[in-house]
């Protein structure tokens, strides 16, 4: 379990946006991302989340589709 | 990584320069057998990677004999030197010369001058030593590691030496050889300790050693395999132990940053430490406070949290290790915050609080407000860079060791 990032993703915004799933896995550079359950969708791979380096390509996307929490921050 | 003695003057003698009659024994047998074949006066000479003891002496490390039964008993004892580490590797039996003259030549790199330094001098010896003693009696000279040696900087310094005619042109061959097998070998360090001028002006390499460098490893594959040096072997003076062939591992099995060479020292004061140059200059400034480090660990070049995690958890995990040092010299290719993740998943995975087992974290530059922000969740004393490496060092000591 992470402890000290954690990544919440809006399903049905990434599932809304063309090509945002597989963009999502190809850009992470600690692989936060996986395949979800189709190819619109991505799951969260929790081993690799407090590898997260806050440089924030993954919200680049829709507003709100992911979103970094810094637990750290509570 | 260190050749032999052995080794070294098998490079020689290969590149034409010569050395004494003589053959490695692995025993007191093959000594007395050696001894017989060479017949008359031989030295005995343990073959160290480095010296058993601090200011030990070749005298200490070796022994002239008359008979292959001095030669067996003189391999006996020399092979029970205990340097702390492989021991010795067999005993070098050789035929012994009288000399006439003695000189001295050493080849190192000069990291200021970026360039080859050859030192020269007319009595035998350690070349840092006769300087220090002697320097009117050295010569030196800087060459180029671009082009091919030339021949007329042997003859200079051969000249500086004192020598003309015949002695200075047998000099400057001996010079020059060595200087080409320093570039061709990439050594890092040659050095012919006692060059003997025999009675025939002939000059004999007597006592010598040699270091290459680590990185050219796979530029002399061919050298190293007819020296039975593995792929994995730097030649360290010890073989590396379970701790620290486990922190080789953590290295090995996630490329992200670089954990440095992990050494296993006795202490109790575990650190996890980097910053280059940072990391050494933080182990001195431990023992200077009264600490006495149970590790180096020199971790960088922006590690993974998991790594920084996995060395944690080895150093706190060594026996006698109670607490660790988390510090290092201002980084700016490693991020403080991910090196504050990485320490205090380590310790929480072990079952601890942070806050009883890290002393200390001063690892100021990238990123350092959010690791001021973790470490502060966590209760972890933080030091910024006001703090220097010497008080953050006290500070861990003080608190390990009450």
């Amino acid at each position: 379990m992470a402890m000290f990032i954690r990544v919440d993703v809006n399903d049905e915004l990434v599932a809304a946006t063309d090509g945002l799933a597989a963009k999502l896995i190809e850009v992470c550079p600690v692989k936060i991302f996986k395949a979800g359950a189709d190819a619109a969708s991505v799951a969260v791979v929790e081993d690799n989340v407090d590898e997260c380096t806050l440089c924030d390509l993954c919200l680049q996307g829709p507003e709100g589709s992911v979103s970094i929490v810094k637990l750290y921050e509570d | 990584m260190r050749f032999y003695e052995f080794e070294t003057k098998t490079i020689l003698a290969r590149r034409g320069i010569p050395v004494p009659e003589g053959s490695r024994a692995a025993n007191a047998g093959e000594a007395a057998s050696a001894a017989q074949e060479l017949g008359g006066a031989v030295v005995v000479k343990a073959q160290l990677l480095v010296s058993s003891k601090a200011g030990a002496s070749r005298s200490d490390e070796s022994q002239a004999v008359d008979s292959p039964e001095q030669a067996a008993t003189a391999t006996e004892e020399l092979l029970k030197i205990d340097d702390g580490g492989r021991g010795p590797r067999g005993v070098l039996v050789e035929k012994v010369h009288a000399a006439t003259a003695e000189y001295s030549l050493s080849i190192s790199y000069d990291g200021t001058a970026k360039q080859p330094l050859l030192l020269a001098a007319d009595v035998a010896g350690n070349i840092e030593d006769i300087a220090d003693a002697h320097p009117d009696r050295v010569v030196s000279r800087h060459f180029s590691a671009l082009v091919p040696f030339s021949d007329y900087v042997a003859k200079e310094v051969a000249a500086g030496l004192g020598l003309n005619g015949s002695e200075l042109n047998r000099m400057a061959g001996v010079i020059a050889r060595l200087a080409r097998l320093f570039l061709d070998y990439d050594l890092t360090q040659a050095d012919i300790q006692t060059l003997a001028r025999l009675e025939d002006g002939s000059l004999l390499a007597v006592d010598c050693f040699s270091d290459m460098e680590v990185e050219a490893k796979y530029r002399q594959k061919e050298l190293l395999a007819e020296f039975g040096v593995g792929e994995e072997d730097t030649r360290s003076v010890r073989e590396p132990t379970a701790f620290e062939l486990a922190g080789k591992k953590i290295d090995d099995d996630d490329p992200r940053g670089i954990i440095g060479p992990v050494v296993e020292f006795g202490g109790n004061v575990g650190l996890v430490i980097g910053a280059g140059g940072g990391s050494l200059t933080l182990t001195d400034a431990v023992r200077k406070a009264g600490g006495d480090p149970a590790n180096y660990a020199a971790i960088g070049g922006n590690p993974s949290v998991a790594k920084a995690v996995a060395l944690t958890k080895l150093v706190l995990g060594k026996p006698g290790v109670d607490k660790i040092a988390v510090m290092s010299n201002v980084v700016s290719n490693t991020r403080a915050d991910l090196v504050a993740r990485g320490v205090i998943k380590g310790v929480i995975e072990m079952g601890f609080e942070p806050a009883d087992k890290i002393t200390i974290f001063r690892v100021p530059g990238a990123w350092e407000a959010d690791a001021v922000k973790i470490l502060n969740k966590y209760g972890v004393e933080y030091c910024d860079r006001s703090v220097s490496i010497s008080e953050a060092a006290k500070r861990a000591v003080d608190k390990i060791n009450g």
